[in-house]
């Protein structure tokens, strides 16, 4: 027996996912991992037994643009771990025992993912039901040795940040091990999804990162059309799309303003403090919001654009494209940054892999995956964007791929502006189909987002499966840190930039 | 470095000017206060109530909108079979007490925060160091909050300045609706910042919850754990809005603004 393949983007009834036995599924996994297929998800849900737990895993094969699915069932309090074998499937892991009160036996390091009880009776760590549930609460890898000193940082940073806990264990200024615990941003957001959709969902899929609003956006309601077999028109896949990009620009130019910021380099770093807001301002353009709420709506899109404004759009863009190569220009030719970029925070093609990285770090270290052209849906089936990658591994491929990205996306955006297809009634959202899975991965600026629903027989939400690029790319940054100075950390974590919330959910 | 100061004369000087001039113009498609704009409800009609995701609207007997809870959104405007709500441009929204965000939906026009009394005001008029603490929200707020530092805003020009430890600072800035996970960090943040201190709340987040009201993994804001002194609402508060209500407590914006 097999993993099932589903098209991105649509759903399939629940019963045709193949019910594998544990040795079968776990070899099917085993077995896709070793062909280079990365684990997408894989998360628990509840059995058809009282005793039991499903467990879901969505294999992605980017060089052969195909996703899988396969299920299989579990008894009782325990599992075995396969992350001895499959790296990457570590945080999936732990989640699994947090959420579900499932053991998975072997886990070389099984400690909570965001502190919070677990939706059942069980609780992997045999915690009391009264017993406060701190994040960073537990134990951390310990260096001992009599130069080693560990530093302790979070969750309240210094700048307007996110919080999260570090813990670094160093010999003098070198790092040799960072541990990072997260889970103060949790908020119950998958709890709070099932039984729906609901008057609360769409906000809740805008609100799971705010940075990615769109990303998230286009993958709920990808997954909501997809259960309610509802066409929407290509004119508001066009307007979505735009949206995506607009976000991607926004976020990169930020993050490469803030890793100029970071290295010192004034110029860029307010340049691009200022030319950030003036991407947002276009997606405020198209929606009135500047992360682009109410952009998307099941169905399609909250609002149309006439040509007036796709001239205004097309005006300002740009007077913006020129600004942007101006700013950011100025940083690879500037040999004190780049002396700061290079070979800082480096990580090898195989370690990337083996991690299951997704999105531009991914892609620095000389990974061919972008769902916008690897697992395309929406338009990007017809309108592709040719994939930027870079081979070094360290915060100049990194930054340099964002930069080859941004440029990529204003074109995009431009081709697209010139082509936008004519309007259509957009179609109402019917019931969703009962008994059904569906899935969504899309290329959010960060990397992959994907997201799983799975429906009861009464078509409302039994399940639903967020997975934030950030989920996959935390331990890339934790890895980074080996070797380097803890000077360094910052220059580091600004070149992944992610996401707290998006992971806490 | 040559072409870094061509650079610098190309992209100019861009800082705006208010609000010495005018606030810089938002899109057309800004959401401000959703207002209804006849009254003539068909009786027993709830659209715009049941509607909306947070339940900001209730009838009382009038049609009311609580601008804490509001997240600024479509839904209601969507839902009115009449078509009689749609958002106005109004930016300025802030307050010093959370009953004054709840105002009727029929209303339009600023909610104006009052100026700190004279002794804080002598205080932190000119000089304001905020800790900003981020508890659960979506990072939007954070972004926005952000914003503010850079050049086309320049919040420094008015004296205040966001700091790294609490207790260089003479307030807190909080966002999010306070998760569970991070109540504690907060309560030890406050009470790291030495007296008098003010707290902030950016945020409909921060102000009621947010999208992320009622969830038991969260607090509904950072009023039901701290004392209050400035109200932000928004989803997020453009940064427009969060200059505004900053001025306001500080008592910096012109008479009549
Ligand atoms: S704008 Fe949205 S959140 Fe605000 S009152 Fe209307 S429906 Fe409710
Ligand atoms: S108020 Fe809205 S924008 Fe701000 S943190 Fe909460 S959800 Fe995000």
């Amino acid at each position: 027996m097999k993993f099932t393949p589903i098209a991105n983007g649509y759903s399939i009834p629940l019963d045709s996912v193949p019910a594998l036995g544990w040795p079968d599924f776990a070899a099917c996994l085993a077995d896709g991992v070793r062909r280079g297929q990365r684990v997408s998800a894989y998360f628990g849900a509840a059995g058809a037994r009282p005793d039991s737990t499903k467990l879901y895993a969505i294999l992605a094969d980017d060089e052969a643009n195909q996703t899988f699915a396969g299920l299989t069932e579990v008894e009782g309090g325990s599992f075995p771990s396969l992350t001895g074998e499959i790296t990457q499937l570590h945080l999936f892991e732990r989640e699994i025992a947090e959420q579900f009160g499932l053991v998975p036996v072997g886990h070389p390091w099984l400690k909570p993912v965001r502190s919070v009880r677990s939706w059942t009776k069980r609780d992997a760590w045999q915690r009391k039901a009264g017993e406060p549930l701190v994040p960073g609460g537990c134990d951390f890898f310990k260096v001992e040795g009599d130069e080693v000193h560990e530093v302790a940082v979070g969750p309240v940073h210094a700048g307007v940040i996110e919080p999260g806990h570090f813990r670094f264990q160093c010999h003098g200024e070198e790092v040799y091990h960072l541990e990072i615990a997260l889970g103060y941003q949790h908020r119950g957001i998958e709890a709070a999804l099932l039984g729906g959709p609901d008057r609360r969902s769409l906000h809740y899929m805008e609100t799971l990162a705010g940075d990615t609003t769109i990303g998230h956006a286009t993958s709920y309601c990808q997954i909501a059309e997809a259960l309610a077999k509802c066409q929407k028109t290509a004119r508001a896949q066009v307007i979505r799309a735009i949206g995506l990009e607009l976000e991607r620009l926004a976020n990169h130019i930020g993050d490469l303003g803030a890793l100029a910021g970071d290295v010192g380099y004034l110029p860029t770093s307010s340049f691009c403090g200022r030319i950030r807001g003036d991407y947002l301002n276009l997606t405020a353009l198209l929606c009135g919001n500047r992360f682009g709420r109410g952009l998307l709506r099941p169905g399609g899109v909250g609002f149309d654009v006439d040509e007036a404004r796709v001239a205004e759009f097309r005006r300002r863009l740009a007077i913006f494209k020129k600004e942007t190569y101006n700013a950011i220009g100025l940083l690879w030719e500037n040999q004190s940054v780049m002396a700061r970029f290079e070979d800082t925070g480096r990580i090898s093609k195989a370690i990337a892999l083996e991690l299951g990285l997704v999105g531009p770090a991914a892609r620095a270290s000389g990974l061919a995956c972008d769902a916008r052209c690897t697992q395309p849906s929406g338009i990007f089936r017809f309108a592709q964007i040719p994939m930027s990658v870079q081979d070094s591994g360290d915060v100049f491929a990194r930054a340099f791929v964002r930069w080859l990205e941004i440029q990529k996306s204003i074109d995009f955006i431009q081709e697209q502006l010139a082509v936008i297809p004519a309007a259509m009634p957009q179609p109402l959202l019917g019931p969703l189909a009962p008994d059904s899975l569906a899935l969504s991965i899309n290329e959010g600026w960060r990397g992959e987002i994907c997201h799983v629903a799975i429906t009861d027989s009464n078509g409302r939400l039994a399940r639903y499966k967020v997975v934030d690029p950030s989920f996959h790319n935390w331990a890339g940054l934790a890895y980074a840190l080996r070797n380097q100075e803890i000077s360094d950390f910052p220059l580091c974590n600004k070149s992944f930039n992610l996401s707290y919330c998006g992971h806490d959910l | 470095m040559w072409r870094a100061i061509v650079a610098r004369l190309v992209q100019g000087h861009r800082t705006i000017k208010y609000p010495r001039k005018p606030a810089p113009p938002l899109s057309d498609r800004f959401r401000g206060r959703p207002i209804l704009a006849d009254l003539s409800c068909p009786s027993g009609c709830q659209a715009c109530i049941e509607a909306c995701p947070v339940g900001a609207i209730r009838q009382d007997p009038r049609l009311m909108v609580d601008l804490g809870r509001c997240l600024f959104c479509l839904d209601c405007a969507l839902a009115c079979p009449r078509g009689a709500i749609a958002h106005s441009a109004e930016y300025r929204l802030s307050a010093r007490a959370r009953e004054d965000l709840v105002a009727p939906m029929a209303e339009d026009g600023a909610l104006k925060a009052a100026a700190l009394e004279r002794r804080m005001r002598g205080l932190f008029g000119r000089s304001l160091k905020l800790r900003q603490v981020s508890a659960g929200g979506c990072n939007a707020c954070e972004a926005d909050v952000n914003v503010l530092g850079t050049i086309g805003w320049d919040l420094g020009r008015f004296g205040i300045q966001m700091v790294a430890s609490p207790r260089h600072a003479d307030g807190l800035l909080i966002t999010g609706p306070v998760t569970r996970n991070m109540e504690l960090a907060l309560r030890k943040t406050y009470d790291a910042v030495p007296e008098p201190k003010l707290v902030i709340v950016v945020g409909s987040c921060a102000v009621a919850g947010g999208p992320f009201i009622g969830h038991a993994e969260a607090n509904d804001g950072a009023g039901n754990l701290l004392p209050v002194d400035l109200y932000i609402p928004g989803c997020p508060p453009h940064p427009l809005t969060i200059l505004d209500g900053l001025l306001r407590l500080l008592g910096r914006l012109p008479r009549g603004a």
